[in-house]
């Protein structure tokens, strides 16, 4: 068996960006491209100014073996280079050499066809993602049992929940077995207990000594997964050793960001429409201080948008410093309390009556959307302090407990 | 750069299950010819084939009143229309056959060539997700419907003999040619529709395009009219169309009637090597790209 899984030397992707901004010019444009070809021949190094190199000069080894967390800003390049190793795109410079089979998680429910039945999917999918039919019969009961389905399992999928099609799709996915597994974010689904049932299914792969690269803005889950950070910056490593010390890295790297002005950073979620971006985001406390806020006592959110648009809302995920999300507040599930404020200008703010949040430090991801359109989305767009405080009369314990989580409570115990 | 600290994992596990060394493949950008044209990767994707073509067929009908009836239905009512308007009506000639069964022996294998196309054309963008996802060779994708309309064209073709046989025009040995006829339209389908699946990748024009060029091209093709009515030297030269050769082979070959017309087959079988060997190279100079555009 070869030492080596995964061999990467100076790799790079460049994509064009196309005029109307979704990757496809029209015909005419690629006529006149055509014609101008043959004119710039021999001056290929020169850069164009249209381009960007999603990942760059990437060299990278990787033993059998070893599981490996990609880490890295939106953008950094993490996908590409896990769509290069699962074929799925060349690269434009380098090479990768790949020894063993490769099996990609990139997306849980690809190739699923909503018209046929969970049983022919089951089929379907495990073929699309490397399984010889042999080996799928031979796993059938095994993923039947695993996904909890086995009712449905002659109904067509698009009448299955979303909740019972993830779960199939995963319970494919996990009985690959491939000699090397790239896993791109897809351990944020189904329920809680699920969740855990498909952690602890990888945790299983990752220590039957397969190869397996991962991808997940879930730190938490790469730092109990993964041995090995990389951390990728603008299509470039930029860190690469124990996962412990590369997410150190990657935690400052993300406060710095922080620190920058909001509407600067290019870590942006690709998929915002950008019309309005994020300018400011901070937590203030009742005494107007910044991010720097007294557990049981009020706080405020404050998001600064760069245009007003109508129909703003704003979804606000609190993680802990790990990024494991510990409460979303989304001004799309409405209370009685909620206004819309004609004074306010392109600012959204959220009232906090109590912080409810043991001493630490949290950063916030926050998504804007105007009328149900996706603008802009950052993740860390800050970061925040909460003090040690007094919840309902009883003091929190200071830096260092257990858990993210102040409730009120109050204990009756023998005299 | 650091290398990781610890090492220490159980590969004897990962060793026993896989007794032969996995093979190398190196990635890097390619030019020229690459894929496609490559016999043992679409040998070691055959499963993966398989289950694309079990599915094409599967989800042709489902959730259909008259499920498989279509297959038959869409030639019978081309068949109805261009009898009353073009037998009827315009009295067009149908070399001494009653014009119900002189058109639909050509519309049979048509509307499978028709349908292949159509659908294949139209594959790479409907399976966008897939292809944006996983590798596997992409030419399985606009197959696919080819293979779904087998299962049409075998319905079809069963019911076409069973209304010849009925109506006094069994078929004899000439039937023999309906593979070789067959495989002259798939061959050529699938030439033509790779190719507009992979220009429709770039440019989704090909949409608008595909079902106008239908149309047009089934009146260049001799079905409500016979190849015979046409002069010489066009009644020849036309059959560098493909479908020439298999729609007067097909009424030939299952109707029972005239002269074998080798000729045009001949012409035609080599028109659809030509549009087969180009759609495909074309297919596979552009299929790496397919991820990042589609």
């Amino acid at each position: 068996m070869a030492e080596i899984a995964i061999e990467t030397h100076d790799l790079g992707k460049r994509y064009t960006l196309g005029v109307s901004g979704r990757g496809y010019g029209t015909l005419r444009e690629s006529l006149v491209e055509a014609v101008k070809k043959p004119l710039r021949r021999g001056s290929r190094s020169q850069e164009q100014p249209n381009q960007l190199w999603a990942l760059r000069d990437l060299s990278l080894t990787i033993e059998n073996g070893e599981v490996v967390g990609l880490i890295g800003h939106n953008g950094a390049g993490k996908s590409t280079l896990l769509k290069i190793l699962s074929r799925i795109t060349e690269p434009s410079a380098g090479y990768a050499d790949v020894s063993g089979r490769v099996g990609s998680l990139l997306e849980v429910g690809t190739g699923f066809h909503p018209e046929l039945t969970g049983r022919e999917n089951i089929f379907l999918n495990g073929a699309i993602l490397g399984m010889r039919r042999s080996e799928i019969r031979a796993r059938f009961d095994e993923i039947v049992d695993f996904a909890e389905l086995d009712k449905f399992l002659d109904t067509p999928v698009k009448r299955y929940s979303s909740g019972m099609s993830v779960r199939l799709a995963f319970a494919v996915a996990a009985h690959l077995e491939p000699e090397i597994l790239l896993v791109d974010e897809v351990l944020a689904v189904g329920d809680a207990s699920f969740q855990r049932k498909s952690l602890a299914k990888m945790s299983e792969v990752a220590q039957a000594g397969r190869t397996v690269v991962f991808v997940s803005h879930n730190l938490a889950i790469i730092q109990a997964l993964c041995k090995r950070g990389i951390l990728l910056e603008r299509g470039e490593v930029q860190a690469d050793g124990t996962v412990n010390h590369v997410l150190d890295r990657y935690l400052a790297e993300l406060e710095r960001a922080s620190e920058a002005d909001l509407v600067e950073r290019e870590d942006r979620d690709g998929r915002g429409w950008r019309q309005t971006l994020l300018k400011r985001v901070e937590m203030i406390d009742s005494g107007g201080q910044a991010n720097a806020v007294i557990g049981g006592r009020p706080a405020k959110l404050i998001v600064e948008v760069t245009e007003l648009m109508p129909g703003l809302e704003c979804r606000a995920t609190i993680a802990n410093s790990l990024g494991q999300p510990i409460a979303t507040l989304d001004s799309e599930i409405s209370a009685p309390a909620d206004a819309r404020d004609p004074e306010l200008g392109p600012l959204i703010e959220c009232e906090i009556p109590t912080v409810p949040m043991l001493p630490g430090r949290y950063r916030i991801d926050v998504v804007v959307k105007a009328n149900g359109v996706y603008q802009d989305g950052l993740q860390g767009a800050t970061f925040f302090d909460v003090e040690p405080g007094v919840m309902e009369g009883r003091p929190m314990p200071s830096h260092g407990s257990e858990g993210s989580v102040a409730f009120p409570h109050s204990w009756r115990l023998p005299p | 750069m650091l290398k990781p600290m610890e090492t220490e994992t159980p590969q004897s596990l990962a060793a026993i299950e896989l007794p032969v060394a996995p093979e190398t493949i190196r990635l890097q950008p390619s030019r020229g010819f690459s894929r496609v044209l490559s016999p043992p990767e679409l040998w070691r994707y055959r499963d993966l084939a398989l289950q694309i073509a079990m599915r094409d067929i599967t989800i042709r009908y489902r959730q259909t009143a008259l499920g498989g009836a279509w297959a038959i239905l869409q030639p019978i009512g081309f068949m109805v229309v261009f009898s009353l308007i073009f037998g009827n009506v315009a009295g067009i000639s149908s070399n001494g056959l009653p014009y119900p069964l002189f058109s639909l022996g050509a519309l049979v294998p048509w509307v499978f060539f028709a349908n292949s196309m159509l659908l294949g054309s139209e594959s790479l963008v409907s399976n966008a997700a897939l292809v944006s996802k996983i590798y596997f060779p992409r030419i399985f994708i606009p197959a696919g419907p080819i293979v779904a309309g087998f299962v049409d064209l075998a319905i079809s073709t069963v019911i076409l003999l069973a209304i010849a046989v009925i109506w006094g025009y069994p078929p004899g040995v000439a039937i023999l040619t309906l593979p070789l006829l067959i495989a002259i339209a798939a061959a050529a389908a699938l030439g033509v529709g790779s190719a507009l699946a992979a220009i429709n990748v770039r440019f989704r024009d090909v949409k608008y395009v595909v079902p106008f060029a239908i149309q047009l091209w089934l009146f260049i093709t001799p079905i409500v009219y016979a190849n015979s009515s046409i002069d010489q030297p066009w009644r020849t030269i036309s059959a560098i169309n493909p479908m020439v050769g298999v729609v007067e082979g097909f009424r030939w070959a299952t109707l029972g009637t005239g002269d074998a017309p080798w000729t045009l087959i001949g012409i035609s079988a080599a028109s659809a090597v030509v549009l087969f060997v180009a759609g495909l190279a074309y297919f596979d100079r552009v299929e790496r790209s397919f991820a990042d555009f589609v």
